[in-house]
């Protein structure tokens, strides 16, 4: 056998890497992109509604909650740990909200946050927990019956998501 | 509207002789096949065997009345009736992946070919060599062009391609035409400049029209948007994300409204409002008969409940016209500033004829508002179209 068969190195090459006609999406200044503050998040979770005394019963300001963690999306960066700490934040958000609560929030939203809405949805099923899909399940419905399959079509297009 | 079925397999793409008597389309193999109007029906007269590979796009020139076909195969043919016979002439179009879209342009003395391998060839026929020559343009495009569409001055092409964007190149080819006039989108347009660039949309660029005025460009995108760029000092793009499967296919109807269709299997109309900068949807533009809503038996209801695990009673059967995805869309009548008729193809293997003939109604519905020289301004108030039949 000759000497060049002895190595298998070569096999681990990556020569997609090296094709010169390979498509390289354009660089978007991401390194700024922080994601949702998590500081104004929380606080506004435990927040009560400054109304009436019968808000006690009631906790927290979720419709604000939701606002706030569907601002800053970080699409841009590429630090991985922003983009897990956002969905963290947003899952809080989106299993604080009672069952019937649901429809509201997502009324709330414009076009855009609803299409921010689903794709944090999907992101969240890929890493399923105990109880979070069946959370995140309700939401999609609702989010659906909001943004149409378009919605779900440009969840899947994107190029850059959270 | 009128609906005919050719085959069983998708269209793959078709296109009209200049008198809407005849229809050339390929079946979804390597041939063309020519229809003829024959009262209500159509007749196939001619079949067009050339290609090796499955034809993708047919463009038939209303004035020279030529043929131009390309498949991929990587060639393209140009198709003269000599009697009664159609004799092609190979384009070597130095192409080394398939070709996708082929467009005459409006002067039909050049045609463009989109193909897979990241340009698009701009082919003039020269007359010492009596032979086809094609120009490239390769910058910067990064992917598959998936569609073409001439600007009326026979010099800029609008592309849509696969790397996401939109963009206006200009094909001017000094050999065969005068330099051109300044328009809205530059007025420098050596051949392969770049005039302008699509931002703001994802998803491959499916369809791509110019109005016909030329000054205004509209691009349906694979993340269910439909976009329109006006050209000017800097180009204003509005875009509009629908709620809808991706469209496939659009084309302006009269400068303010487009029609458009794609996977939802109907087309739909949208309004382009210059002034607000916004595009509206206007509508479904296929209304189907509402079948009689027949009670249930209990046995229909087990049955329902055994085989689909539902005990609902609407059916999972497309009330839309095309049965299968609309691949295609050409006008018919009036071109595309006021254009009466046109036609869908898709991937049913269906073609219908629609007619647009808005039906002025009390509760606000479309209205047609004519303000100064052929200027049409519509306004839209509820989302229904009423059609006329076609009488065939």
């Amino acid at each position: 056998m000759s000497k060049n068969t002895v190595s298998d190195r070569f096999r681990k090459v990556d020569v997609d890497e090296y094709d010169e006609n390979k498509f390289v999406d354009e660089e978007d200044g991401g390194e700024n992109q922080l994601g949702p503050d998590e500081a104004e998040v929380d606080s506004l979770i435990r927040q009560y509604p400054s109304s009436s005394f019968l808000t006690l019963i009631c906790k927290g300001n979720l419709m604000e909650a939701l606002q706030a963690v569907l601002k800053n999306p970080p699409i841009n960066t590429k630090n991985q740990n922003v983009k897990d700490r956002a969905e963290g934040l947003v899952l809080k958000v989106l299993s604080s909200f009672k069952a019937s609560d649901i429809e509201k929030g997502v009324q709330s939203l414009d076009k855009n946050g609803v299409d921010l809405l689903m794709k944090y949805i999907y992101k969240g099923f890929e890493r399923p927990s105990e109880n979070s899909s069946a959370i995140l399940l309700q939401w999609h419905e609702k989010a659906l019956s909001a943004g149409g399959v378009g919605c779900i079509v440009r969840v899947l297009t994107a190029r850059k998501t959270v | 509207m009128a609906y005919h079925s050719f085959l069983l397999e998708p269209i793959s793409c078709h296109a009209w002789n200049k008198d809407r008597t005849q229809i050339a389309l390929c079946p979804n193999n390597h041939d063309v096949h020519i229809y003829k109007k024959a009262g209500n029906s159509w007749t196939k007269t001619h079949e067009l065997k050339e290609h090796n590979g499955q034809v993708t796009g047919i463009d038939w020139a209303p004035e020279s009345n030529r043929i131009v076909t390309c498949g991929t195969d990587r060639n393209a043919y140009v198709w003269t009736l000599k009697g009664d016979v159609w004799k092609p002439t190979l384009v070597i179009l130095r192409i080394n992946r398939a070709a996708r879209c082929v467009k005459w342009s409006p002067k039909e003395n050049k045609f463009a070919v989109g193909s897979g391998s990241r340009l698009i060839s701009v082919c003039y026929f020269e007359q010492e060599n009596d032979w086809w020559v094609c120009k490239h343009i390769k910058k910067p495009i990064r992917s598959t062009i998936l569609c073409l569409d001439w600007h009326p001055n026979n010099i800029l092409l609008a592309a849509g391609s696969c790397d996401f964007k939109c963009r206006i190149f200009s094909a001017y080819i000094k050999e065969v035409e005068e330099k051109p006039a300044p328009t809205p989108w530059g007025s420098k347009m050596p051949f392969g400049e770049v005039m302008f660039e699509s931002t703001g949309t994802a998803g491959w660029v499916h369809g791509v029209c110019f109005s016909d005025s030329g000054n205004r460009v509209a691009w349906a995108s694979h993340d269910s948007t439909v976009a329109v760029a006006e050209g000017g000092k800097s180009a204003v793009v509005t875009s509009l994300t629908s709620e809808t499967l991706p469209l496939l296919c659009v084309t302006f109807i009269t400068e303010n409204s487009l029609v458009a269709a794609g996977h939802d299997c109907y087309p739909a109309l949208f309004v382009y409002d210059a002034g607000k900068g916004a595009i509206t949807f206007g509508g479904k533009l296929d209304v189907p008969k509402q079948s009689a809503q027949k009670g249930m038996t209990a046995r229909e209801r087990f049955q329902n409940l055994d085989k689909k695990a539902t005990s609902d009673t609407k059916e999972a059967v497309l009330e839309s016209l095309h049965k299968n995805s609309i691949s295609q869309i050409s006008l018919l009548d009036g071109g595309k500033a006021k254009c009466t008729k046109f036609c869908t193809t898709g991937m049913d293997g269906g073609m219908a004829i629609w007619d647009v003939k808005p039906l002025e109604s009390s509760v606000g519905e479309l209205r047609l508002v004519w303000m100064g020289w052929g200027n049409i301004y519509s306004c839209l108030g509820s989302t229904s179209l009423c059609f006329d039949t076609l009488c065939a």
